[in-house]
């Protein structure tokens, strides 16, 4: 039942002009990077083969452009998720599906995983580009796991913040500028709230304060590092998003 | 025994709901048998969409039980989910699929198996006269096609419930009586609830009336007896040369009579057709000329009057 919701807002996603626009311009944009990096990397290719050991083209070609990407996902994943609940409401369809035998856990879950695949087309696109590479030179595969592995973390965390903010309220347009403003507001503390704790000597709130920042969670991940820390944070804001969705929703039908 | 339960499709118990201090649904019951279709009847804002939003669990009851065939809706929500089917007053429909894409996915929600499902989809369309559009897009089509498809959506997973929150409102006449006809054969298999603010409407389709108004359940009976309440045998008598209105209430057999116009007066008859009968002999013998007489239309803001008076009494 939650794949044909989420089958649904596949369709739905690629029914709207949005989709194609942010496929092509997210393809346009990681495109342009990934071949200027290429392009900076085999100019100093020689002076790197003299140091002892030199870092390959996945640390330098694959990674920033997996860090594009998650810059970019900042953007558009409050774009993709505006509709999710809010049209469903502007639009008044919130009840079929209130109507049909679903549980609302049920409706929110099947609303991220079709989000969460449309968003998974986008990182597999990325990472066919340094796979192109495989051909003519020797990939670390690995490092290009994990930052797949840290970008799909970082685009579950957003879209459960945009899917949330989505809840709020029944105006698409609304919803993506409070998800943006959301994420962007949680990039920015996640940031100095850490580094202040952590320069006060407040250790255990400064590694909470990191459960609300995806993108510093990401790091570890664009350096090759499956750090379990990392990923129980990400894993978490994911999760207590989703859960604040789900009361949103029912609490809708509670208060009408 | 459990004929009985089976008999009863929908009952709701004591249904109430505040939003904050104000009290939109007061203590309503509400009960419904196989084959037969109920007029929700009342003015704007007496609380019918309210009533019908927490029947199909949209909505939480703030006190009150509802039980669909036995099963209780709060408790087994997907259970008794898959027993009604709704059509809400916007029809909810996603205006980017076509009609077949649309109602295969309402049968999908509604767990039909896949082998079941083209047969339910194609089922619906036909009862609903939407064999032939359904490769076009919803959000091409008309209103009266829309709002088919809203109520092919309701009835495609075979509810033994159906609730309809005013299916014929903005539709034009032609459109109006198919739709009828449409709830009247779904009577025969399904329960129907149809909200309307439209008395003749009721008349038109449902075997029983519930009256709401400001909330409470003011009236509930047949359909037969609602005519016979709300017409209390009231007639509309037009005479071209009129004697003075006290010699109109002075007739035997008329309780109260009202001018509507110099020529046109609304009589309240106590008896029965004898009453009418020698309504024609005085006005034949005193040569008042009589040119209508007709009995009177009443209003569904009639009916109110004199039940929320009925009330007070």
């Amino acid at each position: 039942m939650i794949f044909t919701i989420a089958g649904k807002e596949l369709k739905a996603l690629f029914a709207s002009p949005l989709a194609w626009v942010v496929l092509t311009g997210m393809q346009f944009i990681i495109g342009y990077g990934f071949l200027k990096r290429l392009d900076d990397f085999l100019q100093i290719q020689p002076q790197l083969s003299q140091m002892p050991s030199p870092p390959g083209v996945t640390e330098l070609v694959a990674a920033p452009t997996f860090a594009t990407v998650a810059a970019v996902l900042l953007f558009a994943v409050p774009l993709l998720a505006m509709r999710l609940i809010a049209e469903e409401y502007r639009n008044q369809t919130m009840v079929l599906l209130m109507s049909a035998p679903l549980s609302i856990t049920e409706i929110v879950l099947g609303k991220f995983l079709g989000l969460i695949a449309f968003l998974l087309l986008i990182i597999g696109l990325t990472a066919l580009m340094p796979l192109s590479l495989a051909g003519g030179t020797r990939l670390d595969y690995g490092l290009l796991l994990s930052l797949v592995a840290g970008l799909v973390l970082l685009a579950a965390s957003f879209a459960a913040v945009s899917l949330y903010v989505s809840c709020l309220t029944a105006h698409p347009m609304v919803a993506a500028l409070g998800a943006f403003g959301v994420l962007l507001a949680m990039l920015l503390m996640g940031e100095t709230a850490g580094d202040s704790l952590r320069a006060r000597g407040w250790h255990v709130p400064a590694a909470l304060a990191q459960v609300l920042s995806p993108v510093k969670n990401f790091e570890p991940f664009g350096k090759g590092l499956i750090d379990t820390y990392a990923l129980a944070c990400s894993l978490l804001l994911t999760i207590v998003f989703l859960a604040l969705a789900i009361r949103q929703l029912d609490a809708k039908r509670l208060r009408g | 025994m459990a004929d009985q339960e089976a008999v009863t499709t929908l009952s709701a118990r004591g249904l109430t709901r505040n939003f904050g201090a104000h009290t939109a649904v007061r203590g309503i019951n509400l009960e419904l048998r196989r084959g037969e279709v109920v007029g929700l009847l009342g003015p704007n804002g007496a609380g019918k969409t309210t009533t019908m939003q927490m029947l199909t669990g949209n909505l939480a009851p703030t006190a009150g039980t509802i039980s669909i065939c036995g099963i209780d809706l709060l408790d087994h929500p997907a259970a008794a989910k898959a027993r009604i089917g709704y059509l809400p007053e916007t029809p909810p429909l996603y205006r980017e699929l076509n009609v077949d894409e649309y109602l295969t996915l309402a049968a999908r929600l509604h767990r039909i198996p896949k082998a079941r499902r083209r047969e339910a989809v194609d089922g619906a369309k036909q009862r609903c006269g939407l064999a032939g559009v359904g490769g076009k897009l919803i959000g091409a089509l008309s209103k009266g096609f829309q709002q088919r498809v809203g109520i092919a959506q309701a009835i495609v997973h075979g509810p033994d419930v159906v609730v309809l929150d005013e299916p014929t409102v903005g539709l034009d006449p032609n459109q109006i009586r198919e739709i009828r006809s449409l709830i009247r054969e779904l009577g025969g298999k399904h329960s129907v609830i149809l909200s309307t603010h439209i008395l003749p409407e009721v008349e038109a389709v449902c075997d029983r009336v519930q009256i709401m108004h400001h909330g409470n359940l003011v009236y509930s009976d047949t359909i037969s007896a609602l005519k016979d309440f709300q017409s209390g045998h009231t007639v509309v008598l037009g005479l071209r040369r009129p004697p003075a209105m006290d010699e109109l209430a002075a007739l035997p057999g008329v309780a109260t009579a009202e001018g509507i116009s110099e020529t046109l007066f609304r009589l309240q008859l106590t008896g029965d057709g004898d009453s009418v009968d020698a309504l024609v002999k005085q006005s034949a013998g005193k040569d008042w000329g009589l040119y209508r007489l007709s009995p009177a239309q009443t209003s569904l803001e009639d009916v109110f009057v004199n039940l929320t008076r009925r009330e007070e009494k």
